[in-house]
């Protein structure tokens, strides 16, 4: 069981089916979030919501905001974004929030989910528990098995096999979970004990019809296991079974062809092992089942008395060990002298979505020769993505910190160019702001005496100016001929009141006419002032834009200037060391694998000098029963004459 | 005989991945602990850098695309699309002003309900003309390209326009909205 461990441990992980449907999108910067964490750009992508959430918090009327309708998806979204990018800190306190925020019950219950989720991946047991605790009442229905497939996770991880299992029960129907559940199921009973029931459960999740990736994996993961359990148990002829439901082409097909040899030869078929090992070891020579392949081969042969072509065999195997010793040596040397850390940030090698595999490929490169066989450990792939990490956000610092000239620069420009400008236009301004003024005032008068015209009718307001210059030359007269009685004053009065009657006649036939022109004209004035006050108002903002368009940025670029340059040197520390460590656990992993290949090397070397010997001793059996033969020819053809 | 050829493979068998376990063990140093260590520091050093992250888009938001001359626009497909996008290219009041060529990462993320800001730029206040051309596959292996005009006004405040692709037996629907 203990050999066993590393592949069991790599199964507690939880089915990637927890991802939440994508709703109908109603804020497009939410969707451009969605759009980059999809292609795995999580920092591209939290920039963006964070920025998002930031401001939607920051206006006056959040409710009126488009994120309003994804505001829980979003904090969601940034807990999994964070995740994604290993920031388990931040995700633990995002979704944290949520979990403290009064929220809904089912969002509540969500985010207690994701929590618990975050703590299992640190390895924060009881944490998870006490997060999983925490879910009551009701649940988002997706949510329900996979709830309770992680509680049974980290009931195993935390050693309680047996809780784990009662958990399991329930769920090795659910669809979402099939296979994965059966072998988790499988586990938690070997862990528990129960050998024969954990075979079984095995054998279940060994033969789930699920052919999607995830189906596969756990699939063969589920015979290898199983099949290395039934080989321990002496089982071989089941052993090998299960091993040959395991994928040939998948990531577990290596050990599987390895164990499956092992279970034929230890049930003494060494010409059945013969089949697996022969096919594993074309494979490629830096995996280790591979090598102990390529030893177990020639063993095989010399079980079945075949010793020349076990010689032959041992021959080769000892020329690949050479040969890897030599590319371990140089991989090392590489490695010390800094080639590693320079081939893994090769932009052009990154832009291949198998850049793993061509890096080890490149044949100028001894140093990433076994990159793949060196992310099989969880250290080395944590180093190497913090590595990658700080390398991708060192190159963001860059290109910022080389930005901030041409910003500067830019604002300089518009400075040299608005601010010359600027007095002339102001004078231009204020010209025209007292002309709306006097407008203004004029419009409101002119209102009040309509107003005070439909209260108490005024026609003499309303008359034209011929008929008030008539009207005043007639008041001049009539003054002249009250303070003259020598002229002909009745006769003159009588014809200067009929004048006036004229005209006050007109003024009130008219007055309706005019007073409705006057409400007209008074409209039209309106609609000017209009005109008027958005050309004002436009002009207001376009004077503010030109100058919000060089003003107030000094500060702020020389802020974020000293925290580019500040952060980058962090960043540049922080990749020394981290490349340090990583330069070292490789050095390390590779000195194992050196170790190993030269003791396979004196494994071969005496195998290979032992199968000569049994060759050679075959042929001089050979030899001596042919001389014999021959001598007791020659015996006989005496006697005969 | 029987039995001792077995028990013999098994010792081998067992020697070997025995040896292999302590090889490996070996590789596990005391670097465990320095590498906790690390990993908490990338993590604050990406706070940092994502909290500049945002500031800096701030600032060049304001800077480069003020409010009263942004226009953004956004690409999203319906999720009942049935053709591959290649590309789309924009032309505002006849000048081409974005070309973006798809990759598969790219067209997956918009067939999971992504949403592409695929140009953002400055515009003068008044009506405008926008002309996008979607070029893609079909499902049956013919190629097509769509053509829509859409007329829009931009006014004071920022403008952003969102266009949706939706399949149908020709090729793709362009279908123009506010956001």
């Amino acid at each position: 069981m203990k050999a066993l461990m590393p592949l069991v441990c790599l199964t507690l992980s939880v089915p990637a089916t927890a991802q939440s449907p994508v709703p109908m999108i109603r804020d497009p910067y939410f969707g451009e979030a969605i759009f980059y964490a999809d292609q795995g750009l999580y920092f591209d992508a939290l920039q963006r919501l964070d920025s998002e959430i930031a401001q939607h918090y920051g206006i006056d009327e959040p409710a009126l905001d488009s994120l309003q309708f994804h505001i829980n998806d979003a904090e969601f979204s940034v807990g999994d974004f964070e995740l994604n990018y290993r920031m388990h800190h931040r995700a633990g306190r995002a979704i944290s929030a949520v979990l403290e925020g009064d929220v809904d019950e089912e969002v509540r219950n969500e985010a207690a989910f994701r929590l618990a989720r975050i703590h299992f991946q640190k390895g924060q047991l009881e944490e998870a528990l006490s997060a999983l605790n925490r879910i009551n009442g009701r649940i988002p229905g997706r949510l329900g098995p996979e709830i309770e497939f992680l509680k049974a996770n980290v009931l195993i991880a935390d050693g309680r096999p047996a809780e784990a299992g009662q958990t399991l029960r329930p769920l090795l129907g659910a669809e979402s979970l099939t296979g994965f559940s059966a072998y988790n199921m499988g586990i938690a009973l070997l862990e528990d004990g129960q050998h024969e029931r954990a075979l079984e459960e095995l054998d279940r999740a060994g033969q789930v019809d699920i052919f999607d990736e995830g189906g596969q994996s756990i699939r063969d993961k589920a015979n290898l296991v199983l099949g290395t359990l039934l080989m321990e148990d002496g089982e071989f002829a089941r052993a090998q079974a299960s091993l040959d439901r395991v994928s040939l082409e998948g990531p577990m097909s290596n050990q599987a062809l390895l164990t499956s040899g092992w279970a034929a030869a230890s049930a003494e078929n060494f010409e059945r092992a013969v089949v697996p090992w022969s096919i594993l070891a074309e494979r490629h020579e830096t995996d280790g089942a591979v090598q102990e392949a390529r030893l177990a081969l020639p063993y095989a042969y010399s079980q079945l008395e075949v010793h020349g072509r076990a010689a032959l065999l041992y021959g080769e195997a000892l020329e690949s060990f050479d040969t890897q010793a030599n590319r371990l040596a140089e991989s090392i040397d590489s490695i010390r002298q800094g080639e590693f850390l320079r081939a893994l940030v090769r932009e052009e090698i990154r832009q291949d979505p198998d850049w793993v595999i061509r890096l080890r490929e490149l044949p100028e490169s001894p140093e990433t020769y076994y990159l793949m066989e060196l992310l099989a450990s969880h250290d080395f792939q944590t180093a190497l993505q913090n590595y990658l990490d700080l390398e991708d956000i060192r190159s963001r610092l860059a290109v910022w910190q080389r930005s901030f000239d041409a910003y500067e620069d830019m604002v300089d420009h518009r400075r040299q160019y608005y601010e010359p400008l600027l007095p002339e236009i102001d004078q231009s301004f204020r010209e025209l702001d007292s002309r709306i003024r006097l407008r203004r005032e004029q419009h409101q008068l002119l209102s009040q005496r309509l107003q005070d015209l439909l209260v108490s009718p005024r026609p003499d307001f309303l008359a034209t100016t011929e008929e008030r210059l008539l009207s005043e030359q007639l008041s001049e007269i009539e003054e002249a001929l009250q303070a003259d009685p020598s002229l002909q004053a009745s006769h003159l009065e009588q014809r200067v009141r009929r004048l006036r009657g004229t005209i006050n006649y007109t003024l009130a036939v008219s007055y309706h006419d005019r007073l409705t022109s006057f409400d007209r004209n008074l409209g039209e004035l309106q609609t000017v002032i209009d005109e008027m006050t958005e050309q004002y108002e436009a002009f207001v903002r376009t004077r503010q834009a030109a100058v919000h368009s060089f003003e107030g940025y000094t500060v702020s670029i020389r802020r974020l200037r000293t925290r580019v340059d500040s952060s980058l040197s962090a960043v540049e520390l922080l990749m020394a060391r981290q490349g340090h460590v990583l330069e070292l656990v490789a050095v390390d992993e590779l000195l194992a694998r050196r170790e190993r290949v030269d003791y396979y090397r004196d494994q071969a070397r005496f195998a290979m000098a032992d199968s000569y010997d049994r060759v050679t001793k075959d042929k001089e059996l050979e030899l001596g029963v042919a001389a014999s033969a021959g001598a007791e020819q020659a015996s006989l053809t005496e006697d005969f004459r | 005989m029987g039995v001792s050829v077995s028990k013999r493979v098994l010792k081998l068998f067992l020697l070997i991945a025995c040896s292999a376990v302590f090889f490996q063990a070996r590789a596990q140093d005391n670097t465990q602990e320095e590498m906790r260590s690390l990993d908490e520091q990338v993590q604050e050093i990406k706070t940092d850098v994502l909290t500049i992250g945002r500031d800096l888009a701030l600032l060049e938001e304001r800077l480069l695309f003020p409010s009263n001359t942004q226009l953004a626009v956004f690409v999203e497909m319906n999720s009942e699309a049935n053709f591959r996008l290649d590309a789309v290219r924009i032309e505002i009041n006849g000048n081409a002003v974005a070309h973006h060529i798809y990759s598969f990462k790219e067209l997956e993320a918009l067939q999971n309900g992504g949403v592409q800001r695929v140009y953002t730029g400055n515009i003068t206040t008044g009506s405008h003309q926008m002309t996008v051309a979607v070029n893609g596959l079909l499902p049956n292996g013919g190629d097509f390209t769509s053509t829509e005009t859409f007329s829009f006004s931009k006014g004071i405040d920022p403008r952003l326009l969102g266009m949706t692709l939706a399949g149908r037996s020709g090729g793709a629907v362009i279908e123009f909205s506010d956001w």
